[in-house]
């Protein structure tokens, strides 16, 4: 296992080569440079627009350039954003813990969703539920994002008034907060993530110790999680903060949800089929296993690899998705900050943003093969 | 003689292609979700077809042309649907109904080069790499790695800020993102099967060129899984040039994209379904043909899947 992951560490060092330098190429070849952004400027003499494209290293040879562009990118340097005027990985670094929290919930509450209700309509296959469940799983597979998203917008934050209207946060509760959101968002980030690594770790070591009973010792396990969870956050007094950044991204969140689980859905359906017609299938129901074991131990464990493989595919295209929400929603992120730079001529940003975006994708794709090959013993083995 | 013998091979081909076809529609027709998606693009198609006509006879140019045009007669835009704006019209003034139709014109021009350009990508990486493999295979399918794993809406955003794009460039962006991504990777699985198939050897044998064995052996045994992809790209295609013209910017003077872009900018979104007609029209026909041609695609499965038929 550690072999194969080690050559696949490698192959995705390559392919990140290989995109810093698509990168690298895409912006020479536009047209002009990005000291055009000055020089509309007539009062400039050409001694100072020779200047002005000297102090952007833009007189030099483009494989000095490259070279450059390269060092720099390792020593996290990507140059000077124009309208922030603050280094571009400064903007990045506020930016990013919040799409990554949004990206995560929203890829792990529609994977899980997806999996549980591909699996109950393959169960009740040529039902009602599954015949409801599929063109509504297709249309929403295939529904143009902005709209459900501004529809979303103005049901639930306008008309009904439960949710607010965009933005992260509710700046009169902020304003006279004596931390940053960030400070808050980070100790969500982690909670998620200790908690919910915690609850893996354990599923996985009470799994292969087979112990009995293990259902009910890992629900009291996250209760007792959740619990510890709850006290922390009251005693530190940051609660009241934290829900109000939760209650932002109810919206975000469904929505990104409600988009990407059809797909999930669809494909575990179909990917239950297949493995119903397996032998293993019918040796499960003579020896008298009920129903229930049958469907999640036996063909949802065998369904879920082809499921995981096209998590992997579709990883690129949830991270756009999330740039559509973002945009609608207003969040401040990753997605929102590449929109905005590129639609004001903002060169160092834009592009500095799409660099992380591409390596956000990477890691994401390095996490889901991890994940892949805890799934799949043929992998670990060979 | 040689004429006519000639003649004779083209007419044999034709009956054989033929025979496929009426076979592949039988197979295609089984499948209810196939013939809904070719019953909706047959609907935008009619719509496309028709606008031309309609502004050539019944709309007069200066009041329903989809960018320019603007209703004097009435005040108050948008106003909402009439025997007079079938759709209503929007904030400037222009028929809703119009602009739908224009649009659908150019939906499908897109769909169709982007489509192209996939399909003429991804046959070729595909059967290049299967055919002569080592390191040409290892570069493309690592380049292949780089798209699947990069996220495209991202890059068309970042593509659009750097060069001017339009519908044209566009489409060939996105044609190129599909086809040299999953579809290339797709396609040259099938191709390693065919490029071991006896036929391939015995014209290796006959003293074929690498140039006639990928373009005579192998491209038209891929063309049928080609194409299927070639259903997706259109979907793609279509929700891409909608979201990037609702974020405004795509060169385009007319898209539905651009029509909820000028009805969410111009403010008329805080009124919900007060002012439907703004939001509904083009988002609902951006869905129905991104999912028409989705449709068409899981329609087309069996055909060229024969492992997924019933019979």
């Amino acid at each position: 296992m550690t072999k194969y992951l080690t050559s696949r560490l490698f192959q995705s060092a390559g392919v990140m080569f290989v995109f810093l330098t698509l990168v690298f190429v895409l912006v020479q070849s536009q047209p002009g440079d990005y000291a055009n952004v000055f020089l509309d400027n007539p009062r400039l003499t050409l001694e100072e627009r020779a200047e002005l494209r000297a102090s952007f290293g833009l007189d030099r040879p483009a494989y000095v350039q490259y070279a450059l562009y390269v060092k720099n990118f390792f020593k996290g340097d990507l140059g000077r954003s124009f309208i922030h005027q603050r280094p571009v990985v400064h903007v990045i670094m506020e930016r990013l813990p919040r799409t990554a929290m949004l990206f995560l919930t929203a890829t792990v509450v529609s994977f899980y969703l997806g999996f549980v209700l591909g699996k109950i309509i393959a169960w009740r296959r040529g039902s009602l539920v599954e015949y409801a469940s599929t063109i509504s799983g297709v249309f929403l597979f295939t529904i143009f994002l902005p709209w459900l998203g501004l529809m979303a917008l103005w049901l639930f934050g306008l008309e009904l008034g439960w949710l607010p209207l965009g933005k992260f946060l509710t700046p009169r509760l902020w304003s006279d907060a004596p931390f940053a959101a960030n400070h808050v968002f980070h100790r969500l980030l982690w909670t998620a993530f200790i908690g919910g690594g915690f609850l893996i770790a354990a599923t996985f070591f009470l799994n292969a110790r087979r112990l009995p009973g293990r259902g009910f010792i890992l629900l009291g396990l996250a209760a007792m999680l959740a619990l510890a969870g709850w006290g922390w956050w009251l005693s530190s007094g940051l609660a009241g903060y934290a829900a109000d950044i939760l209650k932002h991204m109810v919206l975000p969140v469904a929505v990104l949800t409600a988009v990407s689980f059809a797909g999930t859905m669809l494909l575990t359906r179909s990917s239950m089929l297949e493995v119903l017609r397996e032998d293993f299938v019918v040796a499960a129901r003579a020896k008298g296993l009920s129903e229930k074991a049958i469907r999640d131990r036996h063909v949802a464990r065998n369904a879920l690899l082809p499921v995981v493989t096209a998590l992997m595919f579709s990883l690129a295209g949830a991270i756009d998705g999330g740039v559509i929400t973002e945009s609608i929603f207003s969040w401040p992120g990753l997605g929102l900050t590449l929109l905005e730079s590129a639609v004001v001529g903002d060169m160092p940003l834009a592009v500095g943003a799409f660099v992380f975006t591409g390596v956000f994708s990477l890691v994401a794709h390095i996490a889901a093969d991890v994940l892949y090959v805890s799934l799949d013993p043929r992998i670990r083995y060979s | 003689m040689a004429a006519r013998q000639l003649d004779k091979y083209y007419e044999i081909r034709l009956a054989l292609l033929l025979r496929r076809l009426r076979e592949s529609w039988a197979l295609f027709a089984e499948s209810r979700i196939g013939l809904l998606g070719v019953a909706i693009i047959v609907f935008f198609a009619l719509l496309a077809i028709a606008h031309p006509i309609l502004m050539a006879t019944v709309w007069e140019h200066e009041v329903y042309h989809p960018v320019i045009g603007f209703d004097a007669s009435l005040v108050g835009h948008p106003t909402p649907p009439s025997a007079r704006h079938l759709l209503g019209t929007d904030p400037l003034g222009r028929d809703i109904l119009s602009m739908l139709m224009h649009s659908t014109h150019s939906e499908f021009l897109l769909g169709i080069l982007a489509a192209v350009v996939t399909v003429v990508a991804a046959t070729t990486v595909g059967a290049v790499s299967a055919y002569f493999g080592g390191w040409l295979d290892s570069v493309l399918m690592r380049l292949a790695d780089l798209v699947i794993m990069m996220p495209a809406l991202s890059l068309y955003i970042v593509l659009a800020a750097l060069f001017d794009l339009n519908f044209t460039t566009l489409a060939i962006a996105i044609g190129l993102v599909s086809g040299l991504g999953a579809t290339s990777v797709i396609i040259k699985a099938q191709a390693i099967t065919i490029s071991v198939k006896p036929y391939v050897e015995a014209a290796r044998g006959a003293g074929g060129s690498h140039f006639h064995i990928i373009v005579t052996h192998m491209i038209p045994n891929l063309m049928p899984l080609a194409f299927l992809f070639m259903m997706f790209t259109v979907t793609a295609a279509i929700f891409s040039e909608a979201v990037l013209s609702f974020f405004g910017v795509l060169n385009i003077r007319m898209s539905w994209g651009i029509m909820i872009n000028t009805a969410q900018s111009s403010g008329y979104l805080g009124f919900g379904l007060e002012y439907w007609w703004l939001l509904m029209p083009a988002g609902l026909s951006i869905t129905l043909l991104c999912a028409s041609f989705y449709l068409v695609g899981r329609g087309l499965d069996p055909v060229v899947n024969p492992r997924l038929r019933s019979r």
